[in-house]
């Protein structure tokens, strides 16, 4: 990655160097109107709808002059980071991908126009200039593409990693009983958050037992067994017995065939029965659930 | 593998002392670093199980600690380095149970699941490097 | 450095106050197995809330000392593992395996409480 822009300028310094410096100057002369028309594709293309007229205004200035020091200079690190800010900026204002890929591409075909426009008399400059113009363009449009994509993915990872933590899963149902049911897909870091969770909680509530349950679990490979089996043996640690429960007995069998561990946890077929089991564990009195009136 | 702008720590590790020095530091680094509290103590022992493989088969050595950044996370690199006698047999060192002769006890392959990367070059009569890392998250 | 051994009725109670080197590890080994013969006591308590790592080293002391201390007649409880410690310990492969494990002081006695009564049925 950190070839290109070398080899960018290389390109531009062995076939155009006299018409980079005309191009920019170009860009640089005409600034207030190209800018102007660029404003004027983006809002006629229905682009940037969540931004007022004067910020797009403002970020195309931005925009634009990053565009036009990234073309002379050859390199993209400033335009990089000015990418990452506009993003941080606007992502949380909902502007999609498309309309940011939209408006640099408009942008790269206003600039283009105008220099048809301007060297349209004399096809070999224009060629020249073109040369000069296109792979710096090109450039420009994937960096910021790609920058405003990777920021974007940043923030929604960074929004799930918020909304597991929030989810608190861990659940207290009795004094010194946790229950822990484990939906949807575990991937190891899911897996590893939960584990940790748990133990904290364990550690806060002083829980003796705790029922996790699995049966909401949708792949229940040997990785999220092997990971089941490390927290059963970490609970144990804090001095709490887990009762795994939703564990079927073909999955159960599979695991074991793949060589899961599972002799190291207790297992019962259903959350019911893994919470009569744990208050039993704890010296409560076992009234069936689906008999004894409900309780407050 | 680019080391980020800090300097490199280095401990020497010649006696069970060190190896609690050595694994203090690492924890110290992994919090600068920026890790969970969780991945700090994951780092400390792993630096623990290494420096003390250095103390029972080597004598002497050094760990030697590194920030590291990819991409996308910022990391700890972490060298065991001894001039020991060196392991015959890379390959049964690293199955797990391998105990009784040689390196011991949970030593490499617990090392191995605990880090986010693992690498071990070893020369009979010349010494052995661990080399392991774990990224923040 | 010396960890404190302190006597509780029947227990004693070991409180490891910080990182400790495997010389302190093997010493409190040997304190706590020679104390438990001298003061003939029941059960002993090695509170770890304070140590930083528990490594292979550490487990191994651990049930030495719960092994030892058994054939004296006496049950041993460990009490005070992080829960950052009990994550790193799993994952390198350690469980104390046969060594009794409460959350802290208050479990722990607790637990030995219970213990020593039903063997005192026995």
């Amino acid at each position: 990655m950190s070839d290109e822009p070398t080899a960018l300028a290389k390109l531009a310094t062995q076939v155009t160097a006299t018409f980079l410096t005309e191009l920019v100057t170009h860009l640089r002369q005409n600034r207030t109107q190209l800018r102007e028309e660029w404003v004027h594709r983006i809002t006629d293309a229905q682009l940037l709808t969540a931004m007022s007229r004067e910020e797009i205004f403002a970020e195309a200035t931005s925009v634009y002059d990053s565009y036009v020091e990234a073309v002379e200079t050859g390199t993209v690190e400033a335009l990089q980071a000015y990418a990452r800010n506009l993003s941080e900026r606007i992502i949380p204002r909902g502007v999609e991908t498309n309309e940011v890929v939209g408006i640099v591409l408009l942008l790269r075909d206003v600039l283009a126009r105008s220099l048809f426009a301007k060297y349209h008399g004399d096809v070999g400059v224009l060629n020249r200039v073109l040369d000069a113009y296109e792979p710096a363009a090109n450039r420009i449009a994937i960096t910021v593409a790609v920058g405003f994509v990777q920021q974007r993915e940043r923030v929604i990872r960074e929004q799930q990693e918020a909304i597991r933590l929030l989810s608190t899963p861990v659940l207290q149902v009795r004094e010194r009983l946790l229950i822990l049911p484990m939906i949807g897909l575990i991937d190891p870091q899911r897996a590893r958050q939960l584990t940790e969770q748990l133990l904290r909680g364990i550690r806060t509530n002083r829980a003796k037992v705790v029922v996790i349950d699995v049966t909401g679990v949708a792949a229940l490979d040997a990785s999220v067994a092997n990971h089941l089996v490390q927290t059963v043996d970490a609970a144990r640690l804090l001095g709490a017995t887990v009762i795994v429960t939703g564990l079927s007995p073909e999955i159960a069998q599979t695991l074991v065939n793949i060589g899961v561990d599972l002799a190291r946890m207790t297992t019962v077929g259903d959350l019911q029965g893994g919470i009569e089991e744990a208050e039993r564990l704890l010296g409560y009195t076992v009234v069936s659930l689906k008999e004894a009136p409900p309780t407050a | 593998m680019e080391p980020a702008s800090a300097p490199d720590v280095r401990v020497p590790v010649a006696s069970d002392i060190d190896i609690v020095s050595a694994r203090q530091q690492g924890r110290a680094l992994a919090m600068r670093l920026g890790f969970s509290s969780s991945d700090a103590t994951i780092v400390a022992t792993a630096i623990s199980e290494l420096a003390r493989n250095i103390v029972l088969y080597a004598k002497r050595g050094e760990i030697i600690l590194a920030a590291v950044v990819n991409s996308e996370h910022r990391g700890l690199l972490i060298m065991a380095c001894d001039d020991g006698d060196g392991i015959a047999d890379i390959r049964q060192a690293l199955q797990d149970g391998y105990s009784t002769s040689g390196r011991m006890g949970v030593g490499l392959p617990g090392v191995k699941r605990l880090m986010d990367e693992f690498e071990i070059s070893s020369t009979v009569g010349k010494g052995t490097i661990v080399s392991v890392k774990k990224w923040g998250r | 450095m010396q960890v404190p051994i302190l006597k509780q009725g029947s227990y004693l109670i070991a409180s490891i106050q910080s990182a400790l080197t495997d010389a302190d590890l093997v010493q409190l080994r040997e304190s706590l197995v020679e104390q438990v013969g001298r003061y003939r006591s029941r059960g002993v308590i090695v509170d770890v809330t304070a140590l930083d790592v528990m490594d292979s080293f550490a487990s191994r002391i651990l049930r030495d000392i719960a092994t030892m201390i058994k054939l004296r007649g006496a049950e041993t409880v460990i009490v005070g593992i992080d829960p950052d410690v009990a994550l790193a310990m799993v994952r390198l492969g350690l469980n104390l395996e046969g060594v009794a494990t409460s959350l802290d002081l208050e479990e722990g006695l607790a637990f030995l409480d219970a213990r020593t009564k039903s063997e005192r049925r026995r």
